[in-house]
């Protein structure tokens, strides 16, 4: 169902929304809280945004699927308990495929429910777009979510540890930015990359910048 | 987990590990409602409330949730609970204080997407506190969430005065501020007991 007096976008560009023009970290502003606290590496972000990901794309189907039957006084109820759900299945999923990783991530991983992105896709596009879209819509924001993670903590990592991925970048004489890998740094570097955004943005004038005011009201 | 003082579970909480600067947890509300010192105040106490209230829940759930074997239920029924027992505070608050409620109004509905308050919840049950040492430590979560509101909110109400470059303006600058507060806070570190 298109919005009326707006077209109608190709899977294309449904897909690449999330990625580019409406990138839930860097143009929305979403979804940070359980997030920014994990991305102190790139391996541990990059685990964190496909496991959001994989939540994502899952439980906005499912609501897709039951979008007729559900009555809209109790909606965001529902998709509160189906969002627990599928974060369960991750919970269980992450601890059975490695537990060092779960180790790190903690509670974090059981945080994702209150992860606006979530609640928010669920609502503004899965309760008014059948299944198909709504997954191509879905695996674009769960990309570009993981997309901007990655970048959020491969800085983190390169610049708090001097490693990617555990390897070692720079030789045995870097002395490592320790703020950068503790919590100050996390605020530092997702606002460094916004400031990247917002110059680009003015200079190109081609990315839209969309207020984020969702993100200012929910967790 | 009996070894750890109730003091110093509340001064971790409020200072070393303060939920917003140092565990990341409720930044929306903080980036959202930070603007003005009047408003970051009531939604700091309401949120302080809500923890409480999920706190003292999610105590009693757990237990239940334990003995009867059901884990995999826990965060469906935590989200759930908190969920309704912010509707209960609101209708309760409707009723006996519409005052208090018209000066919270949209904020307290919202709490419940709140991270903060079900981390309070998730991270009690990992440590496995006792029901006083849970019960101090939301409370310390809910101090040290209003004391970074309402930090935030004074220097943003003088940095509404000051000149910067347009590119900055928006989040970027109050995350570039959110930092610096948490590199203050940093200084903090040595006084909790830690994770």
């Amino acid at each position: 169902m298109a919005i009326p007096g707006q077209k109608e976008l190709t899977y294309l560009e449904e897909f690449m929304e999330g990625i580019w023009k409406q990138n839930p970290v860097f143009v929305m502003v979403l979804g940070m809280c359980p997030t920014l606290a994990v991305s102190v590496s790139a391996v541990n972000s990059l685990s964190m945004g496909l496991a959001t990901a994989f939540v994502l794309v899952c439980s906005t189907l499912l609501v897709s699927l039951i979008r007729k039957l559900v009555p809209k006084e109790v909606r965001i109820a529902t998709y509160i308990v189906i969002i627990a759900t599928f974060v369960t299945v991750v919970d269980y999923l992450i601890q059975a495929i490695s537990l060092a990783l779960y180790e790190a991530l903690g509670a974090f991983i059981q945080l994702i429910v209150v992860n606006c992105i979530i609640l928010g896709r669920a609502e503004a596009h899965a309760s008014k777009n059948p299944p198909f879209r709504t997954v191509v819509n879905a695996l674009g924001m769960g990309i570009g979510f993981s997309i901007g993670l990655f970048a959020l903590g491969s800085v983190r990592e390169i610049l708090g540890a001097g490693k990617l991925f555990g390897i070692p970048l720079f030789g045995p004489d870097f002395q490592p930015w320790v703020v950068m890998v503790l919590p100050p740094g996390g605020f530092f570097v997702l606002g460094a990359w916004l400031l990247l955004f917002n110059w680009l943005s003015s200079r190109k004038g081609g990315l839209e910048r969309v207020e984020p005011v969702e993100g200012h009201v929910h967790g | 987990m009996d070894d750890i003082s109730v003091g110093q579970i509340f001064v971790s909480a409020v200072l070393a590990n303060n939920f917003v600067l140092a565990m990341f947890l409720g930044l929306c509300p903080f980036l959202g409602v930070s603007g003005k010192l009047n408003t970051a105040a009531p939604m700091g106490a309401a949120t302080t409330f809500v923890m409480l209230v999920a706190s003292l829940c999610a105590f009693g759930l757990n237990w239940l949730v334990v003995h009867f074997q059901l884990e995999f239920l826990r965060l469906i029924s935590y989200i759930v609970v908190i969920a309704s027992a912010v509707q209960l505070v609101e209708m309760v608050l409707k009723k006996y204080s519409p005052a208090l409620f018209r000066s919270l109004g949209i904020y307290l509905p919202l709490i419940t997407t709140n991270c903060a308050v079900l981390g309070v919840a998730l991270f009690q049950t990992a440590r496995e506190y006792s029901f006083i040492q849970a019960l101090t430590f939301a409370a310390g979560a809910g101090t040290g969430f209003t004391l970074a509101l309402v930090l935030m909110a004074g220097l943003r109400e003088r940095l509404n005065l000051a000149k910067v470059p347009n590119v900055v303006q928006g989040t970027a600058l109050s995350l570039m501020l959110a930092g610096t507060l948490s590199l203050a806070f940093m200084g903090f570190a040595g006084l909790g007991a830690g994770e």
